[in-house]
This record gives C-alpha cells, structure tokens and sequence, in this order.
C-alpha cells in the first residue's frame, strides 16, 4: 500500500512529508533539493517553473509569476486582497473568482482560475513526492489555516481530486504543529500551549489546551498582513536608503530593482538566522551602480524590531483572546519560516513569565525547522489515519465525537498543607481517567476532593527598602528597583467527595470522569487491594 | 510528591450532595493525533476504560514482538568452527567461508540481506582493532577470511561457484543396509541436491501417501535433471600469461578437464542416486504391484467375451440336444397315435361301412323288399366306392332319409365316373 503523505500548503512555501518504513518522519525534497518548496508557479513560453526556479523569475518575468495564491482559493474575487500579488502576476477576476493572466508562447493569454493554479501546485507537489518514495500517491492529509471557511475546503479537496490526490482529512495547522511537536518532545503532563505560526506574508496563533494528549482550541488569532515579507520589506527599505545615499540613484522607482534587492534580502534575513553577519552584493541594482555591504545581526535586529515586537504581541493578544493569565500558558512552539529569527525567541522569553518554555529553533527541546513542523504534522496524521478505514474516520469525525464537554474548573485532591492539587485541569474534555500511585502512603488518610479556583497573586519583592510601590515593571534587570513576582494559586472550591482510607500501606487514586460528567474515585490499597470508593 | 492529609475525623465516604459541580461547557476537540483515535474508538464502540486499556496493551506486545529481526535468530550465535580462528588465510578456499560467515545454518538459503547483517555482525566481534584492544594478538587471518567470504558470497558468480563446491551443505545419503525411514533419510538430500536445479522450484520427495502423478513427477524431474553446478571454484589458480602463455594454457586446459571430469562424476552420482532412490521407494514397489495387480484384473476383464460365448455355446448345444431329444420322443408317440387313429379311423370305417350296408336293410329296402338283393350288392358297390371323407359323410346321412342320402352319392358316383350307372341302376 503506498503512504499517505502529510502536505502542510502554505502561501508562500509548501511541504510535502511521510512516514517512511523506519518509522522516521520524512521531509520530502524536490528535485531541486527544497525541503519547503515555494508555493510559486512561473511560465516562460510554454514553459512551466514550479518552486525555487519559479522564485527566480521574480525578478525578470514577474508578470508571468503566480505567488501567494493559496487564501484566494474557494473566495468571491471581492473579498481577496489583491495587494499581496503586487509582486508577482496580478491578480485578476476569472469567472467571479480570483484568478491570473498568464502570456504563454506567441503571446497567447492563458486566465486561470486559482483553483487550477492550485491543482497545478499540488500536482507538482505530488510529483516530486512520487520521485521521492518511488509509489505512486493517491491520498493525503492538508493541513489549512483555522480560519479557512467550509467552502474554501471543498475548493481545496476539489483541486486535489483534480490532480489524484484523495483528501482523507483537512487538519488544522496549529494542531499539526502541536503534532509533530509533541511526536518528538512529549510534554509529560497537561498544559495549555500557544501555536504561533509566522509565515511569509501571514501570521496566525493559537492557544491549544492539551488534555491527555487531547487537543482543545481555546482561541485563534490571525494577521493577514503581518510574516516574513514586512521584514524583509525592512531590510529592503534599509538597503535602498544606504544604496541613494551611496549611490545618488533610487531603486525604488525600478520594479526590476526592487524585486532584486527583495530576492537579497530575504536570503539575508535567512543568512542572519544562523550567523552574525552577512554579505549583499547585487550586480547592476539601479541605474547600473552594483550595491555591496555586509549587516550583522545586531544592525538588523534594530532594523526589524519594529515588526518582531509586532510578533511578540500578536502572542499577547492571542492569550488575552482566550481570557487567559501569560501565566496560564506552559509552553510557546513556534513555527513557519520566520520563527527561524532569534530575537524572536528572545524577545519572548522576555515578555512572557519564566514558566513559558519557548519552543522555537533555539530551543533543545523544539524541531530545529520549525518551518517543516506542519507538513510533519500532517504526515503523522497521515500514518495514523492509515491504520483506520474510511468508515471509521467519518464516524471519528462526528460531531459527536468531537464535540466533548469541557471541564470549566479544575478538580483536585488537597494536601497535608490544606493546598489545592489540580487532578483534572479546566479545560478537561471528558471522558477522562487519572490515575494517582502514592507508593509511601501509610497509615489513615483523608481524600479531598474538590473544584479549584485559581487567582494571579502578585506580590512585589523589594530588594533594599520594603516600601509599598505599585510598578507593574516585571521587566525590570536593575537592582534597585522592585520587582513584581506574580504567580498562579489556586484556592480551594466547592468540596465534592471526601473519603478516608485506614491503615493504607502504598495507595493508588483512581479518578474517572465520564461522559455524563459524573466523577468516579476510587482509592486502592496497593497492599490489601481494598478499595474506597465515591461517586459525585 | 503529593502527601495526603492525615484523617481527623470518622469518614468513610462522604459525599457533599449540597454542592454542585460548576456546568461544563461543549466544546470542539481537534480531530488530530492518536490520542484523540483513542477516544473516537472508546466513543463509537462503548468500550470501558478497562476494556480499552486491553486492546491497547495487546496491540503493544504485537507491535514490540514484530520488531524483534527474524533473520537475528537465524544467524550462529557462536563460531560453528573453531578451527577457522586458526585457519591459513591463503588458504581461504578451503575454509567453510558460510560458517566464517556465521551462516553455517543458512548456507546456500541464506539472502543477500542475511548475508549483508552476517558480515556485519562478525566485522564487529571480529575487527582485528578489537582484538588488539582487548589484549589479543594481532592475528587478522580469521578476519581477512571474514572479507573473502563476504566479497565471495556477495557476488551471484562468486557464490554460484562456492555453492557448487560447499560439500559441507551437502546432505549425504543413508548407509545402504542400515536400517532408516525411507523418507525422512531422503527428503532432506534430494532438497539439497535440488539447488542446483536450472529449473525451480524443485518438487519433493513426497511422503508415503503421495499420489502416483507426484511420485512420477518427482522421478521424471530428477532423471532429466538439468544442473547448474560448476566446478570452477576447485580450479587451480591459473598464472599470469605475461610469464609463459603456452604454460597458462596447459593449466586451463587441465582445469577445464578437471571441470569437465568433476561434472561428468557429479552427474554420474547423481544418476546412481536416483537408481538407487526408485529401487528403495516403497511407493514405486507398491504401484508396481499395483499395477500387477490391475493387469490381471484388466486380463481376467479381457477374456470375459470368449468365455462368455463358450458359455452360450455350450448352452446352446445342450438346448438343440434336448430339443432333439424331445422331438424324437414327440414322433415316437405321434407314430403310436397315428397308428391307433389310423386303427380307429378303420373301425370308425368298418363302422360306417357296416353302418351304410345295413342302412338299406335298416330301412326295410324303402318299401323295394322284391329289390333287396340288387340293394343290398348296389349299397355294397357304393360302400367300396366312395372314398372316407364321402363315407363318413354318408353315415351321418343315412341317419336321416336313407335312400335320398344313397342316391346322391350314388349319383355323384356316376357323375364322377367312378362307377358305371347301369351298376347302380336302383339308386340313379
């Protein structure tokens, strides 16, 4: 049976993996060896480039070059945003939807629709996947940002059918990413993550609680205007004002310039990513004149800052849209190509509590390509939806199914200290089991349990003198000032069942919320095997 | 680690039936990873957590027992040789180069993978670097050994021709006049023997029950058996032709002839073998006997027709003889008969005549008693006249009217000039 592959199809670069034999999720690379192949299409005469070739003709036959396509797909031409093909081939309107004008050989003009621009991507795509393992592929798993509507959906499995490819299932990006996050570094207990996805030309985040292995969408957010590209707009805009001073000539009024000096820095910001400095060097940018100097990453750190603390509060927002606490927040993955930046990284670390783990690049505990995490994502749902037959994934994706209750408070046991111990956090989709083994218990013992309410306790330490000073600057690094420390508490709620066990000699709690959210306890003795049973 | 509160008071269970839980809220799970497969399945198919728990865990054990290599288990743990540790590496034809190996079990079965994870394993335990390292002395002959083998098993030709001359895969055939199970001495050999077959796969021996067709097939195959082996590898080494061309040829002619010569022996053996096989198969003794058997049976069918017609014969005569018999039996009487109707015909004739004769006296000589003499002599010319049928007619007459019956026949006598009428005057 040939594999199913994962396509993660992004607007501005697309990958396509599978699980290999090994069991090792694979990558798969084009023939030009692009493990994140441009999602661009590019025709020379009756010629078609596809991927990196494609982005190379950016420069002299941008007309002719179709990028940035994906969100206008299964849209009303009204509602796409045409700035975005600036660049490239124009956006047009074919048939009500959106489209582009393509000069072929002898001038003819071809209109595509953008559904065939993607079932020519995709079959591309599935090209280069079929050289690659050496089967042919009929089925594949997409994943699609959270805010693709139902009918873009049926556009995009209807232009996948078109080129062979089944569509077995549409899986959202923020949870392919957790995916392939947690296949390699499994968080070892509950937590609530955010995803934040910073693409070329769009951002998107999510915050995910991760119950049992269980993903629940808490809140999404979406920057349509906000990737990769504003940075590298930054950079461009910094070049070309170094260039007219140098030079007296301004390269901004030249298209063809300016899709060079877009083309350099991009390559720098990705050169800046992994070293401190690089070097630009762009024969005949304007008028003529070559264009030579080099940028350490400090100089371009200040440069783009203003679009990575865009970044960082786009994160912000997307835990304030959820009605959560910085602190309520476990964990950070980053990915999609822009995540790559390390101040990034740094500037998160910064803003949000020391309890957030930052899983970007420069994390040990992350991917080290963030950018391939989605289509990893995908191709692990792929392998598992292959032990599955069709019948059971459509019933799998019943509402029923999927629609679960959620836990609103979480429900603990107390402790010796009279402190609450979060069982079930909020946020629970049940049914659920824990199970608690405490070896060295022995002797009577109380079992509490109770619902718990949790508060932010801000408490502001003062290093020298301890005078009342309401300064909310936790971002503080000097001495002499005082410094807030906030942290999560929980009180105890509403008592629901308590049982007392005697004479226990090593216990194991069992805890079973069922469907109909009645909440099972029961306490056994390791020993003996008696058991303490409850039932609210 | 959690500690529990100690218990103050006398609870066992206690549940606060006063309170309630805050309402939960509905929300969308992502359809995404194997956790929430999980919790599809127990959702679909009603299983209990303890239910599910089971299906996991087997599915678990299945997926850990296939990971373990089948072909791991295959490969000699142990040097089956020790010798080879000592072996001459110049030598290294000589050497069981599959046992060097650690394919001793394998042999000519043995894949290309198998034989690639072999080579691999000993290079491991063998590597002459570890040996020194771990104190031994430098003896790398038992690894160059190790390098021979695998160049010489990795190559199709190579091994082809080792195969032919690995006589420690062959498996050698009963000691005639020892006492063995007919099968399982010779199942294994003809096994081994069959791969050098052309032709494959190779049909078996069979067992005692086999069917005539695979008992023939088996034969017809191995008496036209068609070999691959070679004998190359036993060749001796030939020199370089630079030195002397004419002594290079000599020692490939020899070679070819001792090829030739090998091959000519090893058919040879082989068609002993099966000579010897077919006259110890008990299966072919038992067709044969069969067929003995059938023979006489289809000889006995056979003359069933002839017997059959001597039977009808014989038959036949007995009939035509009894109805002969019956039939002379059947003349005699009808003689007798005849004889006593004839007898009786004449009384019933002297009856009738006496009857006629009488007839005219009977009826008082119709009134003519002047007449009665002529009557009496004219009744009596018609009475010696008239032939039997007329007479019996006549007595049966005469019952009646006396001279009317006379006169008729009187005058029917006339008419028929059997008699004169002047003779019979009163009746015509």
């Amino acid at each position: 049976m040939s594999p199913i592959v994962g396509i993660a199809f992004g607007n501005t670069t697309s990958s396509i993996a599978y699980v290999n034999p090994k069991n090792d999720v694979d990558v798969i690379a084009n023939p030009d060896g692009e493990r994140t192949i441009p999602s661009v299409l590019s025709y020379v005469g009756e010629d078609e480039y596809h991927g990196g070739q494609a982005l190379q003709q950016l420069v002299r036959n941008s007309k002719n070059t179709i990028i940035n396509f994906r969100d206008f797909l299964g849209l009303p031409f009204a509602e796409c945003d045409a700035s975005r093909c600036t660049a490239g081939a124009p956006l047009v309107e074919v048939n009500g939807k959106a489209g582009f004008v393509i000069t072929r050989g002898d001038g003819r003009q071809e209109r595509l629709e953008v559904d065939e621009v993607v079932s020519r991507h995709l079959n591309k795509l599935k090209l280069a996947a079929e050289d690659y393992i050496g089967e042919q592929l009929s089925e594949t798993v997409i994943s699609v940002p959270t805010n693709f509507t139902d009918a873009q959906k049926d556009a995009l499995r209807a232009a996948a059918k078109k080129v062979g490819l089944q569509v077995i299932q549409l899986i959202n990006e923020p949870s392919a990413a957790l995916l392939a996050h947690t296949e390699a570094f499994p968080f070892k207990e509950d937590c609530n993550v955010v995803v934040a996805d910073f693409g070329g030309v769009r951002s998107d985040s999510a915050v995910i609680a991760v119950r049992n292995g269980i993903y629940t969408l808490l809140a999404t957010a979406h920057d349509s205007n906000l990737g990769g590209e504003n940075l590298d707009a930054e950079l461009v805009e910094f070049y070309a004002k170094d260039f007219e001073k140098k030079n007296k000539s301004n390269p901004r009024k030249n298209a063809k310039s300016m899709a060079k000096l877009r083309a350099n820095a991009e390559l720098t910001k990705k050169t800046l990513s992994n070293v401190t400095t690089a070097t630009i060097s762009i024969d005949s940018l304007a008028d003529g004149f070559d264009y030579h100097t080099s940028i350490n990453r400090l100089r371009y750190e200040l440069v783009a800052n203003k679009v990575i603390s865009k970044f960082t509060q786009f994160i912000e927002g997307v835990i304030q849209k959820a009605e959560l606490d910085p602190l309520d927040i476990n964990a950070v993955v980053l990915c999609g190509g822009s995540s790559y930046t390390p101040k990034l990284s740094s500037n998160l670390e910064f803003m949000l509590p020391e309890s957030v783990a930052i899983l970007g690049p420069q994390s040990k505990e992350a991917s080290n390509n963030p950018n391939e995490l989605l289509a990893c994502g995908a191709a692990l749902q792929a392998q598992l939806l292959s032990n599955y037959d069709a019948d059971e994934l459509a019933q799998a994706l019943e509402p029923v199914v999927i629609n679960t209750q959620h836990l609103k408070k979480a429900i603990g046991l107390v402790d010796a200290e009279g402190n609450f111990v979060p069982v079930f956090l909020a946020e629970t989709s049940f049914p659920a089991k824990k199970t608690v083994t405490l070896k060295n218990a022995k002797g009577d013992f109380l079992i509490g349990l109770y619902e718990g309410d949790h508060h932010i306790k801000e408490t502001v330490v003062e290093p020298a003198a301890k005078d009342e000073q309401d300064d909310e600057s936790d971002w503080s690094d000097e001495d002499d000032e005082p410094e807030v420390v906030r942290e999560k508490l929980f009180t105890l709620g509403t008592k629901l069942i308590e049982l007392g066990v005697k004479g226990a000699n090593g216990l194991e709690l069992s805890f079973n919320l069922n469907d109909d959210g009645v909440l099972r306890v029961a306490a056994r003795d390791l020993k003996s095997g008696q058991v303490v049973k409850g039932e609210f | 680690m959690l500690t529990l509160p100690a218990l103050t008071g006398d609870i066992s269970v206690f549940i606060n039936s006063k309170a309630s839980k805050t309402p939960s809220v509905r929300r969308p799970v992502e359809p995404v990873g194997r956790y929430f497969m999980h919790h599809a399945q127990r959702t679909l198919r009603n299983h209990t957590w303890s239910e599910f728990e089971k299906i996991q865990a087997s599915l678990n054990v299945q997926r850990v027992d296939e990971s373990i290599d089948p072909d791991e288990a295959l490969l000699d743990d142990e040097l089956a040789d020790e010798s080879l540790l000592e072996h001459d590496p110049r030598d290294w034809k000589t050497a069981d180069l599959y046992a060097a190996m650690g394919l001793s079990k394998l042999r000519y079965k043995a894949t290309e993978a198998q034989i690639i994870k072999a080579h691999r394993k000993q290079v491991l335990k063998h590597h002459p670097d570890k040996k020194s390292a771990s104190g031994g002395l430098e003896q790398d002959g038992f690894f160059k050994i190790i390098q021979k083998a695998f160049e010489t098993l990795t190559d199709s030709t190579k091994r082809s021709q080792y195969d032919s001359c690995d006589y420690n895969a062959e498996i050698p055939p009963p000691k005639k006049g020892s006492d063995y199970d007919f099968f399982e001495a010779w199942g294994p050999v003809f096994e081994s023997e069959g791969r050098f077959s052309k032709k494959q796969p190779v049909p078996a021996l069979g067992g005692a029950d086999a069917p005539k067709e695979e008992v023939e097939k088996f034969y017809n195959f191995w008496h036209r058996f068609d070999s691959w082996r070679t004998f190359e590898f036993a060749d001796e080494e030939v020199p370089d032709d630079s030195s002397n061309r004419d002594h290079k040829r000599y020692i490939e002619r020899k070679n070819k002839a001792a090829r030739d010569k090998k091959k000519t022996a090893d058919n040879s053996r082989l068609a002993k073998l099966i000579e010897r096989v077919s006259s110890e198969d008990p299966r072919i003794k038992q067709f044969k006997e069969a067929e003995k058997l059938e023979k006489e049976r289809r000889k006995w069918e056979r003359e069933a027709g002839s017997r059959a017609e001597a039977e009808a014969k014989a038959k036949a005569e007995a009939e035509a003889k009894a109805k002969a018999e019956a039939e002379a039996a059947a003349a005699a009487n009808a003689k007798v008969d005849k004889k006593k109707a004839k007898e009786a015909a004449k009384a019933a004739k002297k009856k009738n005549k006496r009857a006629v004769r009488t007839s005219a006296q009977a009826a008082e000589y119709f009134g003519d008693a002047d007449k009665a003499a002529t009557i009496d002599e004219q009744v009596g010319l018609i009475v010696d006249t008239v032939d039997d049928e007329q007479l019996v007619a006549l007595a049966e007459k005469i019952k009646g009217d006396v001279k009317a019956a006379l006169t008729e026949v009187a005058q029917s006598l006339v008419e028929s000039k059997k008699l004169p009428a002047s003779l019979l005057s009163y009746f015509v």
